[in-house]
């Protein structure tokens, strides 16, 4: 016998079960297709100008900071200031999304771009999230070429955009988007659901911002709700 | 399993481990951060969302509901890690996990290989066997970091270096760093964090494998699921030639919307976080166009005797999400750190599951060291009912006559009063009426025949009044004398 049929006849002995039961694969089917919410807090549920309200104090609860954006012409400008603010050399590194390739960066002065992974040698990233949820200030990323992972993590600041139309209450709404965009049960290689920047409290339980991910976070919400 | 895949248990000896812990001042000052911290922090967070309770409650449905139809959930969760291009590897014990992972760094030609914190690797003793074999293990959780260095086993499920003072991480800094300006000050704790960020973006960038654990495994996408506040755990997932995930087959959840209803009470109840900074879903090996990302994706599913647990009176222990506020609650945890546990899981889980996982005879301590106060089983998020089965351990410890001699004896001493109540009653009011008045004076004894055990710590107090019985009998009397009619 395989690991793997000792493992699985094992477990079906001590249920008293012998896998074949109609009744319960039709039970497993029947949640993984249906996936059926649990509770969802009321926290979250808001009029779209509330939520992003919501949204805006948790990242800051977080830790992180936040600033708006009526257009995403206004992008370079923002990503400048914020790094002059910080003391940091004026240069970014970016993916292949659509949304940021379009951004005139030269509006930024002597903003330098670069493009694709991180090999840890830059100061600052800029990604584009796939969605926020107001719920706890999280943001939602995904990886591929458009927003490499390495983005996410190796740089010391790490500046997110943000579609104020893509801030949902709840993370239910974003399992939603992830089922429609990579369809039913497919995935991209990671998503990563980040609050805040990088800590630890692994000495003597004090909170320390800046442990292996960026020390700072900054949000940039583009448009209206 | 055996001893070969485990870290030697000093779980036997918890009585000279605790009072060792006692009487070591770092230790006490180090747990004396625990009570405010942690305790606090959860309450405030749980307090802030209205439906927590309610989360707790379909927390456990789930994990109940999962561990009723796991082999299901296991061949639905293998299938699609597959269809996205991952291996999953089955492991009957911790030596066959050991193995798998070993020829899985053999065949990439590793060296060194970076670890997120994993419960499960320090189950198997995964470390020692790497380097036994070879290669060069990495903790990167900064705790983690922290107890390699020192060769200790983590002290906490969440926290492994909260036995430590600020004072003894410098040092051992200090002793291991020495290629860093030996006049560096390392006083301010932000100084030692942004010495191990340096230290550790190389071996980040360096390693060839990267092997994490797991908080969960989702059936639905095939997905495995970190949460880390670090980020550690994310560069040892991404940088790597190979992801290696490394869980036990209780970790399965059904859906994403089952995910999110755990995640919402994860770190709430672990460190009263609204959510940890990183919830990292991986699935499969980076895809053809992706610029970053491991190009293998491995994870090993490790049974190691739960699969029989589910048969019987701890299958509710396999819900723990690890979140570890059973023993951040825990006044006996409080008192003498995890080391004193004498294995990898200490605090109420440990209680628990050690027994389970090395032999009631090695771990019989354990379920003894509980004052039964509640507190574990008040705050779990799945409410596992901790005291019930730490109850259930002593019995079974009991039956199989593992029990000392002192026990034994002082049970059969009581049960024998307590199999006749009357003479009970009598026995209990004349000591009760003996030693109210020998210890009129002091009110209190600090020396007491066959009871040195207690006296040699604390006082023990002298009766007042009668026993509780008499008490008891006399409230009730005056009780109906005051309300005379038929009790409500």
């Amino acid at each position: 016998m395989t690991s793997r049929e000792i493992i699985l006849a094992t477990i079906r002995r001590s249920l008293g079960v012998t896998g074949a039961e109609a009744t319960r694969r039709l039970e497993v089917a029947t949640r993984l297709d249906g996936h059926p919410q649990g509770v969802v807090p009321a926290r979250g549920q808001l009029p779209p100008a509330a939520r992003l309200d919501l949204f805006v104090g948790m990242v800051k609860a977080a830790a992180g900071t936040v600033e708006r954006a009526a257009d995403p012409v206004d992008i370079p400008v923002a990503v400048a200031a914020f790094l002059r603010a910080h003391n940091l050399p004026p240069a970014i590194r970016h993916g292949d999304d659509p949304r940021l390739s379009a951004v005139p960066w030269e509006r930024g002065g002597t903003l330098e771009i670069r493009r694709g992974a991180s090999d840890g040698s830059d100061p600052a990233a800029v990604s584009h999230a796939f969605a926020a949820v107001a719920e706890t200030g999280t943001l939602v990323l995904t990886s591929g070429a458009d927003n490499p992972t390495t983005l996410n993590f190796l740089p010391d600041v790490h500046i997110v955009v943000v579609s104020a139309s893509d801030v949902v209450s709840d993370f239910e709404s974003v399992t939603a988007r992830l089922r429609s965009r990579f369809g039913p049960g497919a995935m991209p290689r990671t998503v990563n659901m980040v609050t805040g920047p990088s800590r630890s409290a692994d000495i003597e339980q004090t909170l320390i911002l800046g442990a292996h991910g960026p020390r700072k976070l900054h949000v940039i919400v583009v448009g209206e709700p | 399993m055996t001893d070969g895949a485990t870290h030697a248990a000093t779980s036997p000896r918890f009585k000279d481990n605790a009072r060792a812990a006692l009487a070591d001042a770092e230790l006490q000052k180090a747990l004396k951060f625990m009570e405010v911290n942690f305790v606090a922090r959860r309450r405030e967070v749980a307090e802030k969302l209205p439906e927590f309770e309610a989360l707790r409650d379909c927390a456990r449905d789930i994990k109940d509901h999962t561990l009723a139809h796991l082999d299901l959930y296991l061949e639905a969760y293998e299938k699609r890690v597959a269809e996205q291009g991952g291996h999953v590897h089955y492991a009957v014990t911790g030596e066959d996990a050991q193995r798998i992972i070993l020829d899985i760094c053999r065949k990439l030609g590793a060296r060194t290989v970076t670890k997120g914190k994993s419960m499960v690797a320090e189950e198997i003793g995964l470390n020692d066997f790497l380097a036994a074999n070879g290669i060069t293990p990495i903790e990167t959780d900064l705790g983690e970091y922290i107890i390699q260095l020192r060769h200790e086993m983590p002290s906490h499920i969440i926290a492994p270096a909260v036995h430590l003072t600020k004072a003894q991480i410098e040092s051992d800094f200090r002793r291991v760093h020495t290629h860093l300006p030996a006049d560096r000050s390392l006083v301010e704790p932000t100084s030692l964090l942004a010495e191990a960020r340096g230290v550790l973006r190389e071996k980040f960038l360096a390693a060839d494998v990267g092997i994490t654990g797991a908080n969960f495994l989702v059936a639905e996408t095939g997905s495995s699921v970190i949460v880390t506040n670090e980020g550690n755990g994310d560069l040892t997932q991404t940088l790597p030639k190979a992801h290696i995930v490394l869980a036990s087959i209780e970790k399965l959840v059904p859906t994403l919307e089952d995910l999110s209803q755990l995640l919402r009470v994860l770190a709430r109840s672990a460190t009263g976080q609204e959510m940890s900074v990183y919830t990292t879903l991986s699935t499969g090996p980076r895809r053809p166009d992706d610029p970053d990302g491991p190009g293998e994706y491995h994870v090993v599913l490790l049974d190691n005797g739960r699969s029989s647990m589910i048969a019987g009176t701890f299958r509710d222990m396999l819900r723990c999400i690890r979140c570890g506020a059973c023993m951040n609650h825990c006044p006996i945890y409080h008192a003498v750190g995890g080391h004193a546990y004498g294995w990898v899981y200490p605090g109420p889980m440990g209680a628990v599951l050690t027994p389970s996982l090395i032999g009631i005879d090695k771990a019989g301590h354990l379920p003894n060291a509980s004052t039964f106060c509640g507190r574990c089983e008040e705050v779990c998020p799945v409410r596992i009912p901790l005291p019930r089965m730490m109850r259930a351990w002593r019995e079974r410890e009991f039956e199989q006559h593992l029990s000392p001699a002192t026990v034994r004896s002082g049970l059969a001493f009581w049960g024998f009063f307590a199999r006749r109540p009357r003479l009970y009653g009598i026995a209990t009011a004349m000591t009760a009426r003996l030693l109210g008045l020998v210890g009129r004076g002091r009110g209190r004894f600090s020396w007491l025949p066959l009871a040195t055990g207690w006296t040699r710590y604390r006082d023990f107090p002298a009766p007042q009044g009668g026993t509780f019985q008499a008490q008891w009998k006399a409230a009730e009397r005056g009780h109906r004398a005051r309300a005379p009619g038929p009790p409500p």
